[in-house]
């Protein structure tokens, strides 16, 4: 019994990940295989025609592109800056143990919540419109909670000696956070921000009410109009439209381009952290 | 005996972690270029005395020191005394060599940096330390390399390097030697000698050999209180206390 209970705990380790890595691979290569025919210059850099049965989906990768970076730009400052501040300079006290329940609750609120939330706040109370300013904030908010957790534990993986070496020949508190840790914690605070983006992008219910639409006449890229983008345009093609099967390859098309858009995003975040490991930082 | 210019001093003090009392009216003094050691048991509170020189308790909310620290007839605990100003006066070694994730250059150039040294005059300090520190001659080719991949002991005087750089009054050391092998932990213990002749250096240590081979003075602590301090020789040879010499003879730690 003895000499075979290795080898089961060693099978059944094994057995789950492969069923992982099974429906990882059906996933991919459903998508690719379907998708791959579609993909074609002509695809990925024109405006789609004929009620979207033709051309491509320019716009929806504009879309896509600009409102992960508005998210970035909303939700990396002061996602990082709380981070900073809760694990840096909070003294440990009721208040902030509420303050990091509270976040840890907002990771588990559902995505569409979000949606509902930023039509309130944005696109109504803000007077924002539906525009792809009001759905990058949305998605900003979103974003927060995963991006100030992910920072706190870079920072908290921070040794303590790291943070006392600089105090020690001198520094303030806040010259050793900028100098040493933030600069220590780099690779996985960013690795954080790509994955968390990563998964801001492909979202769709919090755009949904925000500013996203099906298609749009005039050309991509207004921050204070409507947008197209991958995840919506997707879901469109695939249960909304009037000739799901005449458009069925080019949502496969779509999905594609989506989950190479997620993939590159992940890549950067792997590369990052390979970059800095080598460098021995 | 000589006179002897104290440049370090410490009354009554006291120190509470929340409502644990660590360390109990101690009574110390340190003379200039004289290199003191801090023995005793684990646990008995001397890393919190060498940090409570520098100030290292200001951060941890929970930590209370009272007490008349006195740096060269200054209060070190006065409102008006820059904290950072006073670490740059009294440099710190810890047990972990701890260098910057930076290059070598960096290293040192850091706290000149941020003590406002003007650029022109770095490049010679930062050759002066590392030469001051024994560790020139492994390092001149290759400044610009991460200091992390250096070895244990060079990372060590790196350390050095790096606070000997800022020119302190008193440098503190916790246990500079116990992550290193017995040939670095010889290098370093040259290095203090060496030092001696310009700072005013204590250093913690569980090794009764180095106190013996570095240390003009040794205090032994116990349980929070200093049980008895002195010159090295008397207090490894012929201790006043019976739990000094049970100490030192090696019978518990
Ligand atoms: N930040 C801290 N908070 C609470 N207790 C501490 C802290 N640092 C040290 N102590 C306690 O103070 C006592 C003395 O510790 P220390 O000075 O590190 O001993 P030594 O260096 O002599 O081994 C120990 O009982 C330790 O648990
Ligand atoms: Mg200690």
């Amino acid at each position: 019994m003895k000499r075979l209970s290795p080898f089961i705990e060693w099978g059944t380790l094994l057995f789950c990940t492969g069923i992982v890595c099974f429906f990882l691979f059906v996933i991919l290569y459903d998508i690719i295989s379907r998708g791959a025919p579609s993909l074609s210059w002509e695809f990925v850099s024109s405006q789609p025609t004929n009620g979207m049965t033709k051309g491509g989906i320019l716009p929806a990768i504009l879309g896509t592109v600009l409102v992960t970076l508005t998210t970035a730009a909303v939700a990396t400052p002061f996602g990082i800056s709380c981070a900073i501040y809760l694990n840096e300079y909070a003294v440990d006290s009721w208040l902030t143990r509420l303050t990091r329940a509270c976040i840890r609750n907002l990771s588990g609120v559902p995505s569409i919540i979000y949606g509902l939330f930023g039509l309130a706040l944005f696109v109504q109370g803000l007077k924002m419109g539906t525009s792809l300013l009001s759905a990058g904030f949305t998605l900003g908010l979103l974003s927060l909670p995963y991006i100030i957790t992910t920072t706190e534990e870079a920072l908290r993986r921070i040794p303590a000696s790291t943070r006392e070496a600089a105090l020690a020949v001198g520094a303030t508190q806040f010259e050793s956070i900028r100098d040493v840790v933030l600069p220590t914690a780099l690779p996985g605070i960013l690795t954080g921000v790509v994955l968390t983006l990563s998964r801001a992008a492909g979202e769709t219910a919090p755009i949904m009410f925000t500013g996203v639409a099906f298609y749009i006449n005039s050309p991509a890229g207004y921050l204070n109009q409507e947008f197209m983008s991958l995840p919506y345009h997707l879901y469109m093609l695939s249960t909304q439209h009037q000739s799901i099967e005449v458009v069925r390859p080019l949502a496969y098309g779509t999905a594609l381009v989506l989950i190479l858009v997620v993939f590159l995003l992940n890549i950067t975040a792997f590369y990052i952290r390979y970059k800095h490991s080598k460098n021995g930082g | 005996m000589v006179d002897e210019q104290i440049i370090l001093s410490a009354q009554q003090v006291n120190l509470w972690f929340g409502s644990k009392q660590i360390l109990k009216n101690i009574d110390i003094s340190f003379a200039k270029n004289s290199v003191t050691a801090l023995i005793g048991p684990s646990g008995c509170g001397k890393s919190t005395l060498l940090r409570s020189f520098n100030r290292m308790h200001d951060l941890s909310p929970d930590a209370r020191v009272e007490g008349q620290f006195l740096l060269d007839k200054q209060n070190l605990y006065a409102k008006d005394m820059s904290v950072t100003q006073l670490r740059r006066r009294v440099g710190m070694v810890f047990q972990k060599a701890n260098p910057f994730p930076k290059s070598i250059y960096e290293n040192i150039n850091y706290g000149l940096k941020i003590n406002g040294v003007p650029k022109s005059e770095r490049d010679a300090i930062i050759e002066g330390a590392l030469k001051e520190s024994y560790i020139w001659d492994e390092v001149k080719d290759e400044l610009n390399k991460p200091a992390t991949r250096l070895s244990g002991g060079q990372q060590q005087r790196l350390c050095i390097a790096r606070t000997v750089a800022l020119r302190p009054e008193v440098i503190l050391m916790d246990e500079p030697c116990s992550a290193l092998d017995p040939l670095s932990t010889l290098k370093i213990e040259e290095l203090i000698i060496k030092l001696k002749k310009d700072y005013t250096i204590i250093i913690v240590t569980h090794n009764m050999q180095q106190a013996q081979r570095v240390a003009d003075k040794t205090v032994f602590m116990y349980m929070g209180e200093i049980i008895e301090s002195g010159n090295t020789h008397d207090i490894f040879n012929n201790p006043n206390k019976e739990l000094t010499n049970n100490y030192v003879k090696g019978k518990f730690g």
